[in-house]
């Protein structure tokens, strides 16, 4: 391929006038204009029933009153106040973790939010997120109580104040020590906070959107490791491990989760002792681990083979062991180029939660969706597709702010383009 | 792991003692992960048969033979027949939606992939919403839509059906013309025949396109032969068609498309095609420009500038994604399950449930479609050496 640098064309720097637009955009030749025309036609055709759909015709009411068992299934009303302080603390998290990334950014100088004002700082959060925040407002709005507003009120609070403390952390050169100390300290907070939940309500009983969201998260951090070693063993010259582990993936990457669930579903208590019979919750995340464990792996494989050969080679010319080798040089760049990847893994297992509430019976959102169509005040009225239109929703406005943020990485981390 | 490089020069008769001689190391290292593994797995080996002993559950393949007491809508299958006939029932209906599937969703996705990159600003908007609002969605949402909200509720009953003449829609299933009185294996032949005629003369028009310089034209010329074919063969063999007809509250004639079947097949196409239209035009946009204005300027049309020069070179690079996304579909497929579609995992999810061993029916399931799964990638891979940019 030769590179020719083409210049800009004058043409293009000259204002054209609105006319000019629909020409060249619309209008271009007899065909395109037909085109134009018919598809017009279409999505004025569909923007206008979606219009009546949601703000005329659509019966909203079924989600207004099964709001709560849609978001968080039959959780006891008297232990809410512990899902309360578990969102509020993990928004102190998220904000400390947000902050901590600002910080270190600013220190080496990769910030993008370095240039920014503070109007297009903001503008940019609403650009990348507010769909989120959006979801969220229109989620309180339907309520009826003030327990979610103040939660949720703390909660942006507990994140900004996460946020400041975080980056002011960020900001400093710790010793080794303080490190490892503030490592294990974030690493410790989900793990506190799962722990206080599951005192409150177990495992067993978490439904709704809130199983969608943490089975997803729990099958993707669980998945990792094993992911990890796979991958390493994949590509290490130990015939042994490398067979095993191509066979795992392979095998697994050619069975649908469906099954697997099914599986799980019905068979998972044979395999372990009869007193250590797994709840439904715990067989869905098993089954997400096992399954997404063979996507990672590929995934931890790329990244792997795209880090140069050089790199391992130059540890090597340093004396360094086979394990630091790959710990200390290869792994870090390896896992840092897989994260885009890794959120795409996460969005598909997100979306493949749906899964269990079918095959496992859990009451999940979809699950969740189809019952309260059959409750005595609403069965038969056809409102399934109201029901369906707001999983829908919840499930899109998700997995689109983490692809587009994916997206983002990606070109930040610059992953395929050096 | 090579080893490390050794100083060699001190003693030299000094032998590096088998603890720190790296291949041993090695060796240790993984014979001991491998015994951790299959110790594990021998663990859950033995508290299945344990566990199946003390509830008296077979761990063999017997039930196979056993009748399948369920009937299967759609087929030549009767409730007395073996679980293994059912099976096979399964796993032609899973291959048979795939196929459909396949070809339907390539054909969606190649277009809107397109549409993403035309210079209409109507269809280009209108691919973006339809890719970015498909692919973030659940396929099971989709499905539960389709089957749910589309096929049983905006489908009318079979006393209200839609009657175009030659199609019948109603919520008991979609009646479509279809031949009759003659063996589908007759047929078959003469469409064989009609494709081997149409290679024959595609390979004929490139000779002579190679010779003269003159257009291949291979889609007239071909699509001609095999329009000849087909209707010579057709007529030879003579079927006729019957077109549907509601007889009391069943359709009769032609063929009937089982509503579960249409809904997942829809849900199916709709979903894997958001996935391939952003692999069509990812492909696209990984040709060169230059390729393209080449084109232009040798005054070829939009179209052909499309089929002849940018796509051709697309898919060399669409092939191994594409061939992700037609294993994604097969696997996909099992969501049927949830929609009383008869296919293999529904097949296997029934006699389960009647009582055949769980472990031993979803074992052969699985086996089935990593299976399926091999034999696709094997294609797959075989399309990629195909159309792989032969290197020096």
């Amino acid at each position: 391929m030769t590179v020719t640098a083409t210049p800009q064309s004058p043409a293009s720097e000259r204002k054209p006038g609105a006319g000019y637009w629909l020409k060249k955009n619309l209008f271009r030749t007899r065909l395109d204009s037909v085109i134009s025309v018919v598809f017009g036609a279409l999505s004025v055709y569909l923007l206008v029933r979606v219009f009546l759909f949601v703000f005329v015709n659509g019966r909203w009411e079924i989600i207004r009153v099964n709001l709560k068992l849609l978001l968080v299934g039959r959780w006891p009303s008297e232990e809410m106040t512990v899902l309360a302080v578990a969102i509020i603390v993990m928004g102190l998290w998220g904000g400390v973790i947000a902050g901590l990334i600002a910080g270190r950014q600013r220190l080496a100088g990769t910030s993008t939010a370095a240039g920014m004002n503070a109007a297009e700082r903001v503008s940019d959060l609403v650009r990348r997120f507010g769909l989120i925040f959006a979801t969220i407002l229109l989620l309180l709005l339907l309520t009826s109580t003030a327990g979610p507003w103040l939660t949720m009120l703390l909660a942006l609070v507990a994140a900004l104040v996460g946020y400041w403390l975080g980056r002011v952390a960020g900001l400093r050169k710790w010793g080794a020590l303080a490190n490892w100390v503030g490592v294990l300290l974030l690493a410790g907070i989900p793990i506190g906070v799962f722990l206080y939940t599951t005192a409150a309500t177990p495992l067993a009983e978490w439904e709704g959107f809130f199983f969608n969201l943490t089975s997803a998260a729990a099958g993707i951090i669980l998945s990792f490791p094993i992911g990890v070693v796979l991958a390493l063993s994949r590509r290490s010259k130990l015939p042994l491990l490398k067979s095993a582990s191509i066979a795992y993936i392979e095998v697994v990457r050619g069975s649908p989760l469906f099954v697997l669930l099914l599986l799980a579903n019905v068979s998972l208590e044979f395999f372990v002792p009869a007193a250590l019979a797994p709840s439904k919750v715990v067989r869905a995340i098993v089954t997400f681990t096992i399954f997404s464990a063979a996507y990672v792996a590929e995934i931890v494989r790329g990244g792997l083979q795209s880090v140069p050969n050089g790199q391992s080679e130059a540890a090597k010319a340093l004396g360094l062991s086979a394990y630091k080798q790959t710990s200390l040089i290869v792994l870090p760049q390896a896992l840092r180029n897989v994260i885009p990847a890794q959120i795409g893994q996460f969005i598909a297992l997100f979306k493949d939660t749906t899964l269990a509430g079918v095959a496992l019976g859990i009451l999940d959102l979809l699950n969740g969706a189809g019952a309260i169509t059959q409750q005595p005040d609403f069965r038969g009225q056809g409102l399934i597709i109201e029901a369906l239109v707001f999983v829908a929703f919840l499930f899109w406005v998700g997995s689109f702010t983490m692809s587009r943020e994916s997206q983002r990485l990606e070109r930040k981390l610059g992953v395929g383009t050096r | 792991m090579t080893a490390p490089p050794t100083t060699k020069a001190p003693v030299p008769e000094a032998r590096t003692p088998f603890y720190r001689n790296v291949k041993v190391l090695a060796w240790a290292f993984q014979v001991t992960v491998f015994f951790v593994v299959l110790a594990f797995l021998l663990w859950l080996w033995s508290n299945y048969l344990t566990n199946t002993a003390n509830s008296g559950i077979p761990t063999n393949f017997d039930f196979l033979s056993n009748p399948a007491s369920f009937a299967i809508p759609g087929a030549e299958f009767d409730s007395n027949e073996s679980v293994r006939n059912a099976y096979v029932i399964g796993l032609m209906n899973t291959i048979r939606i795939s196929i459909v599937g396949i070809i339907l969703a390539t054909i969606l996705g190649t277009l809107i992939g397109i549409g993403r990159l035309s210079k209409n600003w109507i269809v280009r908007k209108l691919s973006t919403v339809y890719v970015e609002a498909i692919r973030n969605t659940p396929l099971l949402v989709i499905m539960t839509f389709t089957f749910l909200g589309v096929v049983l509720q905006v489908m009318p009953t079979i006393e209200e059906a839609w009657n175009l003449g030659f199609i019948i829609v109603s919520n008991r299933g979609i009646g479509v013309p279809w031949y009759s009185e003659v063996s589908g294996a007759a047929l078959f032949a003469v469409v064989a025949l009609a494709f081997v005629g149409w290679w024959a003369v595609a390979k004929w028009r490139h000779g002579v396109s190679e010779r003269t310089g003159e257009l291949a034209r291979v889609g007239l010329y071909g699509g001609l032969t095999f329009l000849l074919i087909w209707i010579v063969g057709w007529w030879l063999i003579g079927p006729t068609f019957t077109l549907p007809m509601i007889d009391g509250r069943q359709l009769e004639g032609g063929i009937r498309i089982d509503p579960s079947y249409f809904s997942v097949l829809i849900a199916l196409v709709i979903y894997t095609a958001s996935q391939i239209a952003e692999i069509v035009r990812g492909s696209i946009q990984a040709v060169p420009v230059g390729q393209g204005e080449a084109a232009s300027a040798l005054a070829l049309s939009g179209f052909q500038r499309m089929s002849l020069i940018v796509l051709p070179q697309a898919m060399r690079i669409a092939i191994p994604p594409l061939g992700n996304q037609y294993l994604n579909l097969i696997k996909n497929s099992s969501l049927g399950a949830a929609f009383a579609y008869f296919e293999l995992t529904n097949v296997t999810q029934i006699t389960v449930g009647n009582g055949s061993p769980a472990v031993p029916a979803f074992f052969l399931a699985l086996v089935f479609y990593v299976a399926l799964s091999f034999i696709t990638s094997a294609f797959v891979n075989l399309a990629n050496r195909r159309f792989k940019l032969v290197e020096r």
